[in-house]
């Protein structure tokens, strides 16, 4: 009998090797169909009315002129007379016409009275929230005692650190295409949560359907980033306008409405206090923190500091600002990579004061780090020998002569990344063909081929001989995908799986091999008598004795394949023009484990992806809202800047894979390479210009400021 | 998208024909890249559109003795794939380049290029090129003015000409062929931009039945020293911060007469006298550039949060004089 443990190294064919993502001809080429490519026959097209308002009452609603518009077929509302909106892009109704510019023109024909409300959008003055009683203390922590803390310490340093509110900006926008088909409904939706949509759409009095007559599918993604979990009052609106006009509609979100009202991720402000002896050890901590994440109370409660939860005497306040702005969404790693900025920069202040070089500072505190200290010091050592980090390394403020000043800084993270639970089915058939069915998602992270490496592996075959089906709600339920929970569920549960199918197949193959199925193994297209390939016969021989029927195994996710907690290292490398403020990433090193990696190719992406996403908060991106109109000024990918391929210097990823780090199994790897970008540029650049700036992002104007060179009014 | 007629001519006189008494009526469409974002967003809805991009005469560069013509419809990527016509002028080219993707260079105008409207965000989220509230206030003061005008800025205008193509072309002493139901004439490209007094007015100051045909670029610009300067934050798919061009008629080492114009510091492209009479007579050397930039930032009057680009215009002026004569 096969055993699930996963293969030793020396007999891994596919696993752990670096293999192109499976559809990704399919996606370079165009042929690959995202929700915004379904356009089925007589479809209509629809476009919401938001709220123009920070917050207002609604307090007249007429649609009548809209709707006597030759073309527009249907109007949903979802927040009509004496409701109030919250923010810039709160929903108020849908309309669904034959064509965009149409229902985008109707929805301008909808005419609505408010009643402007008081708001405030802007949390950068925690006074003035506090004052609008919008404000609330989330966690005050105090271990050992702080104040005695900062009397042994011999030097403190102190300092006020910004992160502002971004958003997730996914390449592809939210949305839907809806489709009636009698008393069942089809969905093209661009979702996290392919296995859990059904469930949604169920509980909507609108739709009045059960989730049996749901089918949902998503077969592509541009991305998610933790906002895609719902289906959304643009999901429910397209299938209710379908429903109401008997035609097909696509609501797919442009990105004004994307940026204003599909996930943003809190900001977070803080004055953070650090002591130490003056031979670099840190006992004392105090930070005073606060960040807004819409209308929630949300944010980082519990985090900071960051990874150095042992320092002796620490003392740390979070306070939620309630302001009206877009809802907050989890985004990549939920609250860490604001937490590791405001620690990692208070904490390379903290060397620099010293005169410490932070490697060393970081190197002697690990001790304050916890359970994976051993881990972090391995990969700060890693990092530092492919940074050259001993030869680029100098005191803060780079000396050379000229305007362009470089500089190099570091950060780690960590993360969790246990697989989600979920199941999986294969089938072998007669004939020798094979196919994987679990409803997944790719998020564009690889899961497809990672379930393909995994199926073919396990049934000794190539990659082309499995078929890989996810994305879709009729096959065995999935987890949703957050929290990089799901290259860990997905991987065991298709383990199991395939094994179990396996198992089935070698009972049925073994007396005419004369043995016992124990005896038997799958490898390179043959089931054979273990280790020996003379005593073999051919996988479609095999599979040719099933007669008629084919073999069909479940499986669900298995904690023995699996486990949780990562750590990484990341060290960046910049140049500042000190003259204009313009910073340039010029090299990052991400070193990272994440237990047995199933594929190093997409692995390494992941992090490509992430310190690229890093380089954007560290540098450009910021939602940025006006308290004058309570509006965002940069809803477009113009003002709202993410980094251009030229913007970002060259990325070198190293994952850790020794025996003992793949002995843990599979862990998720998709969020934890983001927490530390920020952090590591923004020390670098500190390290560069001899100043901290200390907001993120470090824009010219933001650098010439720390620089007191941006002249004031 | 309101609807709109959509007038294809094959020659100017029509074209002209198809204009309105106002703006409202009708536009001028070249490549589009500006004039479909604002209609989409419902910023102008004309209710017709002129294509000139069919008009033959609009398109292409012509070498001649009186100097370089540049057909207003000419797409940017024509001239950035071709270099010797603009030899002479690394100041422009280097503004063409730095017109990112090539796709956009490839559907833009030289003529779009001038005349696109401001980018001030408060402009382009709908609350008018002056940027007011309900009560007539500006909102650019006491908002956020991280992108808005330096100079020229005592209201009610505070935008920033967003042209990186002006600022060469009026250092080079470029002229532009207007052509409207009287005719035609030729200003120096300077006089296409204004800065609005009220919001009757626009920051172009052609007329709407006005056509921007052609630039010419004079035989005796050949000889100048010329270069452009742009501060950017990111390299691509982006408007620069501050630009400084900059033309140098030299005698020697010595600068005879110097022309230096910024982009992206005020409502119209910013002539900077100051800098050229500290230029006038001087060896250039770095410390005379950065004298020069010095100059050029006097007299700025920043606003809340945009300090910084007074800075830049120093910095943007001093890069610009060095390249020229480098
Ligand atoms: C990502 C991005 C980056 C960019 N970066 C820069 C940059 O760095 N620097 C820069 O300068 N620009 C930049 N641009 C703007 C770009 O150069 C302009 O959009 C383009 O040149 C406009 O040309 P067009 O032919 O498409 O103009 P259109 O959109 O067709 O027209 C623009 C305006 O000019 C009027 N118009 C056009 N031609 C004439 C004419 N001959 N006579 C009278 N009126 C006319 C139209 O009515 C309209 O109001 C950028 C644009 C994008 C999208
Ligand atoms: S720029 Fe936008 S539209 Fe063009 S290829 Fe990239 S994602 Fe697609």
């Amino acid at each position: 009998m096969a055993n699930i443990a996963w293969p030793p190294a020396s007999k891994r064919g596919l696993i752990g090797k670096s293999i192109s993502r499976i559809d990704g001809p399919e996606k370079a080429s165009g042929r690959a169909k995202y929700t915004y490519d379904q356009n089925p026959v007589n479809l209509l097209y629809a476009k919401m009315l938001t709220s123009p308002y920070a917050h207002a009452k609604i307090t007249a609603l007429d649609t009548s002129e809209a709707e006597r518009m030759p073309g527009v077929r249907a109007v949903y509302v979802f927040n009509g007379v004496g409701k109030e909106v919250n923010w810039e892009g709160h929903e108020i109704l849908a309309v669904a016409a034959d064509s965009e510019e149409l229902a985008e023109d109707a929805v301008r024909r909808v005419r609505v009275e408010f009643q402007q409300l008081p708001y405030l959008v802007d949390d950068a003055d925690l006074a003035l929230a506090t004052k609008d009683g919008r404000t609330r203390q989330l966690g005050a922590e105090t271990s050992g005692d702080p104040a005695a803390g900062f009397q042994q310490a011999e030097v403190t340093s102190e300092g006020n650190y910004a992160i502002p509110v971004i958003t997730h900006c996914c390449l592809e926008s939210h949305g839907s295409v809806a489709q009636w088909a009698g008393d069942k409904l089809n969905v093209w939706i661009s979702t996290q949560n392919v296995s859990g949509a059904a469930g949604e759409y169920a509980q909507s009095p609108d739709l009045n359907v059960p989730a049996s007559n749901v089918n949902v599918d998503c077969q592509v993604m541009g991305g998610g980033f933790g906002s895609k979990f719902g289906i959304d009052t643009w999901g429910l609106a397209a299938a209710a306008l379908a429903k109401k006009s008997g035609r097909p509609v696509k609501l797919m979100l442009d990105r004004k409405p994307e940026l204003l009202m599909a996930g943003s991720r809190p900001s977070l402000r803080g004055k953070i206090r650090v002591g130490a002896k003056r031979d670099g050890t840190i006992v004392a901590w105090d930070s005073d923190s606060w960040g807004t994440g819409g209308m929630g109370v949300v944010g980082i409660h519990g985090l900071l500091p960051y990874i150095f939860r042992d320092i002796p005497n620490r003392g740390s306040r979070y306070t939620a600002v309630r302001t009206n702005t877009g809802p907050a969404r989890a985004w990549r790693a939920p609250n860490h990579p604001q937490a590791c900025f405001l620690t990692m920069a208070a904490l390379d202040d903290m060397a620099a004061k010293l005169g410490m070089d932070p490697l060393d500072f970081f190197l002697k505190n690990l001790s304050l780090a916890g359970e994976r200290a051993a881990l972090y010091q391995e990969e700060l050592q890693k990092a530092a020998e492919l940074m050259e980090w001993k030869a680029k390394w100098h005191p803060r403020g780079d000396k050379t002569p000229g305007p362009i000043k470089r500089g190099v800084g570091l950060s780690i993270h960590t993360w969790g990344g246990l697989g989600h639970d979920g199941y999986c089915r294969t089938t072998i058939h007669p004939d020798g063909s094979v196919e994987v069915a679990t409803g997944t998602q790719d998020l564009g992270t690889g899961t497809r081929t990672v379930i393909n490496i995994v199926a073919a592996e396990t049934l000794g075959l190539p990659l082309d001989g499995i078929r890989v089906e996810i994305g879709d709600n009729k096959y065995p339920p999935d987890g949703a995908s957050g929290g990089s929970t799901t290259v860990g569920g997905v991987s065991s549960s298709t383990r199991v799986s395939a094994t179990n199918a396996l198992n089935q197949l070698l009972a049925k193959v073994a007396p005419a091999l004369g043995t016992t199925p124990d005896k038997l193994e799958a490898v390179a297209e043959k089931i054979q008598v273990i280790g020996d390939p003379a005593k073999a016969i051919s996988w479609k021989q095999a599979c040719a004795r099933l007669g008629t029927t084919p073999i069909v195994a479940m499986g669900q996710r298995n904690m023995s394949l699996i486990s949780s907690g990562v750590g990484g290292a990341q060290m960046a490398e910049v140049s500042v023009d000190v003259e204009t403020g313009v910073v340039h990433m010029e090299k990052m090193v991400a070193v990272q484990d994440c237990g047995l990696i199933i594929d190093i190719k997409t692995a390494t992406s992941q992090v490509y992806g992430a310190c690229i996403m890093g380089t954007c908060y560290a540098l450009h991106e910021e939602k940025i809202m006006d308290q004058q109109t309570g509006t965002c000024l940069n809803p477009n990918m113009e003002f709202y800047k993410l980094s251009g391929l030229d913007d970002v210097g060259d990325i070198v990823v190293h994952m850790m894979t020794d025996p003992a780090i793949e002995s843990r199994g599979v862990i998720g790897l998709g969020e934890p390479p983001v927490i530390s970008p920020g952090a590591a540029i923004a020390n670098a650049v500190a390290n560069a210009i001899g100043v901290r700036v200390p907001e993120l992002p470090m824009t010219p104007e933001r650098v010439l400021d720390a620089l007191g060179k941006g002249e004031m009014a | 998208m309101r609807d709109f007629e959509y007038g294809n001519p094959s020659s100017l006189k029509q074209a002209i024909a198809l204009l309105g008494a106002n703006f409202d009526q009708a536009q001028v469409l070249a490549g589009g890249t500006d004039l479909i974002s604002l209609m989409k967003d419902y910023i102008v809805t004309p209710r017709r559109v002129v294509n000139i991009k069919g008009i033959a005469d609009l398109r292409g560069v012509h070498e001649s003795a009186a100097g370089l013509r540049i057909g207003s419809a000419t797409v940017l990527e024509d001239l950035f794939e071709r270099p010797a016509p603009l030899h002479p002028f690394p100041s422009l080219r280097t503004a063409i380049a730095g017109v990112s993707s090539a796709q956009m260079r490839s559907m833009g105008t030289v003529g779009g290029d001038l005349l696109q409207r401001p980018r001030c965000w408060y402009f382009r989220n709908g609350f008018g090129l002056l940027a007011r509230d309900s009560q007539g206030r500006s909102l650019v003061p006491n908002g956020d003015n991280r992108y808005h005008a330096i100079f020229d800025n005592a209201g009610p205008a505070y935008f920033v000409s967003p042209s990186s193509l002006a600022p060469p072309l009026i250092t080079l002493g470029a002229t532009a062929r207007v052509t409207g139901p009287k005719g035609s004439r030729e200003i120096p490209v300077a006089e296409l931009f204004r800065t609005p007094r009220d919001a009757s007015e626009r920051e172009h100051t052609l007329g709407p039945k006005d056509i921007l045909t052609e630039i010419l670029i004079p035989a005796r610009s050949r000889t100048l020293r010329n270069a452009t300067y742009e501060v950017r934050e990111r390299h691509v798919m982006d408007w620069p911060l501050v630009t400084a061009s900059v033309a140098l008629r030299m005698e020697g080492k010595r600068v005879r007469q110097a022309t230096v114009v910024l982009g992206q510091v005020a409502p119209t492209p910013w002539r900077s006298q100051a800098a050229e009479r500290a230029l006038a007579g001087k060896e250039l050397d770095e410390a005379a550039a950065a004298h020069a930039g010095d100059a050029a930032a006097q007299g700025a009057h920043p606003l809340s949060r945009n300090g910084y680009k007074v800075q830049l215009v120093r910095v943007a002026v001093k890069r610009a004089l060095l390249q020229a004569i480098a």
